[in-house]
């Protein structure tokens, strides 16, 4: 591992400040992908800001249902929050499918955003990676690319982003409070994530000493007819090849209002805008499930190795919604 | 830096790149807790960190100042073995015994997560009155056992379980 500096500070100013100054410095709050990437030097800071002192552990439910959840929430702590099983399931099924208990224990809310790639190319330093090394070019098109995206890949890079957590928030239109150099502000998952294009070393739209503070999910009426499901090549501890978040409202017999999001097939969560928009004012049928479904991944770029995520994600989409809504399949 | 571990403040001299792995097992002897993958992957490094199961080899040790740490070599009492320790003893829970501290450790912490309500990826909406064998399974699979071992610490787990 490269020496550090390790800083610990007394506030988020002085955090803030810190990651500021210093290029290449890293926040480490659980430290369960960062410790890692230094070992297998993929990361390589100058200065380590340990944020895992400064608070921001507090769950906050408003009375419309709202959260608000600090940046260094355990993963374990998230997901068996009496209000966070009851409101939304999705996102607590999305936390306990993920990683193991030890892991949960360790990980915060705002370190499972920001976690990379679990790319073999990427994590792998005796190899070139366009992500980890801008220009040196990707092996995985002609590689292993079994576990890699079919949807908002670039020429330069096909990686998927690994979190099960945050496939949940964006099909909960979740947002990040952020603090920087230049003052606070949130911003949208959408907003966040940047899709890899020419630059796949810029994953998330946060500048040096930006700190993510809390992750706001606003009100979901629906959200308590909501479900997260994760395919994965063991039952248990794996990531997942395809998942599926999803939240649907039927009144009256008809869709009223929907919310998907996929996981494992993109290089961010990939929430589903053009299936949702193809279901509202449906009724809820397995047949209606399926065409939407297949409207949005119409514009999948599948190779050889991972065409399969096609219909594996189709499947679990039609299935997670006839069980939420209890259409035959 | 101080380390509190097993209930004892230690005085080290750590570069900050050690983790809490390495400072338990190369600084203080404690070969107790095992390197397995270093990766996070196999449970082998479990220890409980403030009462609860983690990783040992991804935490830097500098970030365990005025932490409590507790490893497999403080978990006996003076009256003998542990409750889990005894019943992986009596139900051939092992075979080489590499992952046995992290599985030791890592069900400890299992207990009490399951004491407290804490629901897993198979707990339906009411949470069963006792482990099952599913519920075990999925809680323990942070530890992996390249013996084989997994027929002999459920029956282990399932026996401790319905005693407490």
């Amino acid at each position: 591992m490269k020496p550090f500096r390790y800083a610990r500070p007394g506030g988020v100013a002085e955090a803030v400040r810190s990651g500021a100054e210093q290029p290449g410095s890293r926040f480490l709050a659980g430290g369960t992908n960062l410790v890692d990437l230094m070992k297998l030097g993929v990361e390589r800071p100058d200065l380590v800001v340990d944020v895992g002192g400064l608070g921001l552990d507090e769950i906050v439910v408003d009375s419309g249902g709202g959260l608000r959840i600090g940046a260094n929430v355990r993963n374990s702590d998230l997901a068996v929050h009496p209000a966070v099983r009851r409101e939304l399931p999705m996102l607590s099924q999305a936390l306990l499918s993920g990683a193991s208990g030890q892991l949960r224990n360790q990980a915060t809310a705002a370190g499972n955003l920001l976690q990379r790639t679990r790319c073999v190319y990427f994590q792998d330093v005796s190899k070139p990676c366009n992500k980890r090394e801008p220009g040196s070019g990707c092996p995985a098109r002609q590689g292993d690319h079994r576990n890699l995206a079919v949807l908002g890949g670039s020429a330069a890079c096909i990686a998927t982003h690994p979190s099960d957590f945050a496939v949940a928030l964006a099909a909960a239109d979740a947002e990040v409070a952020v603090t920087g150099p230049a003052g606070e502000r949130t911003l949208r998952l959408d907003e966040l994530y940047l899709l890899p294009g020419e630059h796949p070393e810029r994953e998330t739209s946060l500048a040096p000493g930006d700190l993510i503070t809390a992750i706001v999910v606003p009100p979901l009426p629906f959200g308590t007819t909501s479900a997260y499901r994760k395919v994965r090549d063991r039952a248990s501890y794996a990531f997942a090849v395809a998942s599926v978040a999803a939240a649907i409202d039927v009144t009256d017999g008809v869709v009223r209002d929907v919310r998907i999001a996929l996981g494992a097939v993109a290089p961010k969560p990939w929430r589903a805008h053009r299936a949702e928009d193809a279901l509202r004012g449906l009724e809820p049928t397995a047949s209606a499930f399926r065409a939407a479904v297949e409207a949005e991944l119409s514009v999948a770029e599948p190779l050889p190795d991972n065409a399969f995520k096609l219909p594996l994600t189709a499947n679990v989409v039609v299935s997670v919604l006839s069980d939420l809504t209890g259409a035959s399949r | 830096m101080q380390l509190s571990v097993n209930g004892q403040s230690r005085d080290l001299e750590l570069d900050n790149r050690t983790t809490l792995l390495d400072a338990l097992r190369e600084h203080l002897g404690l070969i107790g807790s095992k390197k397995g993958c270093d990766h996070g992957q196999c449970g082998a490094c479990t220890v409980l960190l403030d009462g609860r199961r983690t990783n040992a080899c991804l935490v830097l040790a500098v970030t365990c100042a005025g932490r409590e740490v507790a490893t497999i070599e403080g978990l006996a009492g003076p009256d003998g073995l542990h409750p889990v320790q005894q019943a992986f003893v009596e139900h051939d829970g092992f075979q080489c015994g590499y992952c046995t501290p992290g599985q030791i450790m890592s069900a400890v912490g299992m207990l009490e997560e399951f004491e407290r309500g804490w629901p897993s990826a198979v707990t339906g909406e009411v949470q069963p009155a006792g482990l099952t064998a599913p519920e075990i399974r999925e809680r323990m699979s942070g530890n992996l056992c390249r013996c084989g071992a997994y027929v002999g610490i459920l029956a282990a787990l399932t026996d401790v379980a319905s005693r407490s």
